[in-house]
């Protein structure tokens, strides 16, 4: 068992009275935390407290973000698998910058600083790093856009300073790789370049002008005339780049953890602690994908901005397939918590159904077990996890929702809803408990309550022999009533003689027989009633 | 197809509904109220979208639909449908019927008039399923089956035919002046004639195969006897309810249950429908002839019809398109509206060249180039 990265996390409960026992016990998302008798002083409350660890999934704001990824990440699943490699990375890059712009998206809407400020940053250097995997002399332009994305008041400040002076050797500056040169030409240009700004500091030759020697000091990328100006540069990541940018612009991907790792050490005070978010990024730059996914998953406490990233690098076959402990695999682990988070939501529960239909393992297990739980208030909102369940051919699932329904309607009296829903799961042995139902009521009454429905089975009536009965039985009294005796009598042997009328109705069948028997039409009939009559009083 | 951009709202839509303009004054639609559900908190809400007649509209979805205001709703909407200019009646899950009027100046929403606990079981609350309204009468059906007909303004209900129905009624739409329609769980339309005092339907039509639950029903703008419904088999169903008793056609629409169908209020050539598949389909119909191909009954090349019996007597023209089985009468085609992969479409309306929908994926679309 690995040890605990971090202090566990102290929640108090205001309103619980201090010094009382706590009870609790784990639900879905959350826990119930109630006041036991053990050693209390006093009264305790009869209350029970809910705690729930991730109030994100409540935020009107970032609904939209959930909604809005799970579009991405559906669309994500269905790119086809047997396109090569070189297709698809484009494909991944821009749904790359999909999920970012929903991110920024939310961002601009909530107005405080968030932590999708940090969620964005580290998806978009993963991005660069992992997903488009820039090549030296590009990755220096990508990290740029990436820094400049993120401080851009601060690079204001820089633009101003750099371009105060020499646009000439600047323009050439800015041709960058990948435009038409190669790397090495480039690099031999910049190397060029580079001495001759160095010579020039040495030669004093800018000593006059102190603003200008300390731009040429800024672009031979001298280390401590940049950690002077540590406040433009507001952050290590910031002056990682802008040194690797003076000093390192062909900077190779695999180098970038050395220089990485000596701008933290730099920039930061010996006083001041690494924060979560800088062992993140240092571990990007490392390249070492499965301690980025680690860290995020302590530092946040939803499981949205894990579970995409890495459904989206397992896409880009980067993540190499370790198996955990319990049989499933890292992404599929992330996408499980993730979507067992959203179904404790009371609305959101239905994205998580297209996130398990992804977890090829687990996933229909987890669905199994959760649909049950969704609370069926309106018929409406049951006919949408009926639909669930029947396209997945969950049918314990559909037979027990249709049950509850059903049971539920019968007890209201509503027979008509409860026989629909026993049509839906093909439940024989409920169809039959709801025509007893009626047959009870006509005992009770000499009537049939409901009629508009009895008369208009339809097939539905064979699913069940009580159903049947109950049909037939029916359409004897209309025959009856419409004065076609001998079809009736025929009608009320067959019902006899079938063996699908419930014993507790023979009697009742019996004496529907008498008035018959005084109509002539029937009275061939007479023998083979006194017939039955003589088998029933056995 | 042009792109049709999401609006997302956090919250499901379970209703969605234009504001009608007024004929006289040439508007087009501009606002609309959506109703939401299975939230703890669910709520009202309108929209605008905004002035028309604006320049370089390339694709018609210049600009998001804007919030105007918003108003808490005890419940689930079930359903919503405007009242007049200013006032919506909601049916709520709670059982309960509301008037909201929404006051233009201000921009608010307060409750007009409301009658809780309208649909309820004995021991329970029952949710009211469905609304119609021709001001200033309303009438609203409920899982309870019951129907009951208010007038705004005044207390208490006009009338109530308990047990109207022994299954769910899941919506109802106004025929004629005095004649409703209600479709039901057990796949039945049923006709109720309000003059009459009698609490028993007036005309019972069904499928002759399975009962399959119904749960939208629209009435032709023009004609009175043409209507349409949609049910969990995701069949649309044309019936003409003056001849016999089961449908003109039968079109294979959906892969899930029809939760809208919707004839276009002044082109009824075309219909569109919208489902728990997440698709929203638009019907169109091409013919020579006066009368739609969907009404012409029987097999068409692009619908595929069940077992529709033949009606007894009838225009004699419509029963030959049937027997002789011509496919080419007219042509019917049909235009998915929405990008695939979309959760349940739940609502749709349409109104000019302007549609609106809501989704159990806690968007909008509105489109305002329907080509009509």
């Amino acid at each position: 068992m690995e040890e605990v990265d971090v202090e566990p996390a102290v929640t108090n409960i205001p309103a619980a009275s201090s010094g009382t026992h706590l009870g609790f016990a784990w639900g879905p998302g959350d826990i119930l935390v109630y006041e036991t008798l053990y050693k209390a002083s006093g009264t305790g409350s009869g209350d029970i407290h809910e705690v729930r660890k991730d109030e994100d999934i409540y935020s009107p704001i970032l609904r939209k973000l959930f909604n809005e990824s799970h579009h991405i990440f559906v669309g994500l699943q269905t790119i086809r698998e047997d396109l090569p490699s070189k297709n698809k990375k484009p494909q991944f890059v821009s749904i790359s910058k999909n999920y970012r712009s929903v991110i920024r998206a939310c961002m601009e809407e909530l107005q405080q600083v968030s932590i999708l400020l940090a969620i964005e940053l580290i998806w978009n250097l993963c991005e660069v790093l992992f997903i488009d995997a820039a090549p030296a002399g590009s990755l220096l332009l990508h990290l740029l856009d990436w820094v400049r994305l993120h401080k851009a008041d601060v690079d204001e400040k820089a633009r101003e300073v750099l371009q105060s002076e020499s646009p000439a050797e600047h323009r050439d500056y800015w041709d960058v790789p990948g435009g038409t040169q190669t790397l090495t030409e480039f690099d031999v240009k910049w190397r060029h370049w580079h001495e001759e700004v160095d010579r020039c500091l040495q030669d004093n030759s800018f000593a006059s002008n102190k603003h200008l020697e300390l731009i040429c000091k800024i672009l031979v990328g001298d280390e401590d005339t940049l950690l002077e100006h540590k406040d433009l540069l507001s952050t290590w990541y910031h002056f990682l780049v802008t040194r690797l940018l003076f000093c390192h612009p062909t900077v190779k991907p695999t180098e970038l953890h050395y220089y990485a790792q000596s701008c933290l050490t730099m920039f930061l005070d010996s006083r001041s602690v690494p924060e979560p978010l800088d062992s993140i990024l240092l571990a990007a730059f490392e390249f070492d994908i499965h301690q980025v996914i680690k860290d995020c998953s302590i530092a946040l406490n939803n499981w949205w901005f894990v579970a995409h990233l890495t459904d989206l690098l397992d896409h880009c076959k980067l993540l190499q397939s370790h198996n955990l402990h319990f049989g499933s695999n890292l992404r599929e682990f992330l996408l499980l918590e993730y979507a067992s988070g959203l179904f404790t939501h009371h609305s959101l529960w239905q994205l998580a159904v297209d996130y398990f239909d992804h977890c090829p393992e687990f996933g229909r297990v987890y669905l199994e077990l959760q649909i049950e739980r969704v609370p069926l208030d309106t018929e409406r909102k049951a006919l949408k996890v009926l639909r669930i369940c029947e396209q997945r051919q969950m049918s314990e699932q559909v037979r027990s929702i249709c049950k509850i329904m059903a049971m539920r309607a019968l007890r209201n009296n509503r027979l008509g809803s409860a026989l629909s829903w026993s049509i839906r799961a093909k439940d024989a042995a409920f169809a039959t408990l709801i025509s007893e139902r009626f047959l009870q009521d006509y005992c009770a009454r000499g009537t049939f309550s409901d009629l508009d429905l009895i008369d208009n089975l339809g097939p539905a009536m064979l699913l069940s022999d009580r159903l049947t009965f109950l049909g037939k039985y029916r359409e004897f009294h209309k025959l009856y009533g419409e004065k076609r005796f001998r079809e009736a009598s025929k009608l009320l042997l067959s019902l006899m003689t079938a063996k699908i009328a419930p014993r507790s109705f023979w009697m009742t069948l019996l004496t529907d027989a008498l008035p018959l028997l005084e109509q002539k039409e029937v009275s061939h009939h007479i023998v083979r009633y006194a017939v039955y009559g003589q088998v029933l009083s056995l | 197809m042009e792109s049709i951009n999401a609006k997302y709202v956090s919250q499901k839509i379970s209703k969605s509904r234009w504001r009608p303009v007024s004929h006289s004054s040439l508007q087009q639609a501009d606002i609309f109220a959506t109703g939401s559900w299975d939230n703890e908190d669910n709520k009202i809400s309108f929209w605008s979208i905004g002035s028309h007649g604006s320049s370089g509209v390339e694709d018609g979805f210049e600009g998001d639909p804007q919030l105007l205001c918003e108003h808490k709703h005890d419940g689930d909407v079930l359903d919503l449908q405007f009242l007049d200019q200013d006032r919506i009646v909601t049916a709520s899950s709670t059982g309960a019927v509301t008037i909201f009027r929404h006051h233009q100046n201000s921009q608010t929403i307060s409750v007009s008039q409301q009658w809780a606990r309208a649909h309820r079981y004995p021991s329970d609350n029952a949710p009211c399923t469905g609304v119609v309204c021709s001001s200033p009468e309303i009438v609203t059906v409920g899982e309870d089956g019951r129907i009951i007909v208010f007038r705004a303004d005044q207390e208490g209900v006009i009338r109530v035919i308990d047990n109207a129905d022994s299954s769910t009624i899941h919506a109802v739409t106004y025929l004629r002046t005095t004649e409703i329609l209600t479709v039901n769980s057990i796949g039945q339309l049923k006709l109720w004639d309000l003059r009459q005092q009698s609490n028993s339907p007036s005309q019972i039509l069904s499928l002759s195969g399975d009962r399959v639950p119904l749960h939208c029903v629209d009435r032709h703008p023009n004609q009175q006897h043409i209507v349409a419904t949609g049910g969990q088999d995701g069949m649309l169903c044309v019936w003409d309810v003056r001849q016999g008793s089961t449908p003109f056609s039968l079109m294979e629409a959906h892969s899930a249950e029809m939760w809208e169908v919707h004839f276009h209020p002044t082109n009824p050539d075309h219909l569109f429908t919208c489902s728990e598949d997440g698709s929203l389909l638009h019907w169109e119909t091409s013919s020579q002839s006066d009368i739609p191909s969907f009404l012409q009954g029987g097999r068409n090349s692009s619908m595929t019809s069940r077992s529709a019996m033949a009606p007894a007597g009838g225009n004699q023209s419509l029963i030959n398109a049937w027997l002789s089985g011509d496919s080419s009468k007219g042509r019917l085609e049909t235009t998915h509206m929405l990008p695939s992969q979309t959760l349940s479409v739940n609502s749709l309306d349409v109104l000019g060249q302007c549609l609106v929908c809501g989704t159990d994926g806690e968007a909008i679309f509105v489109n305002r180039q329907v080509p009509v």
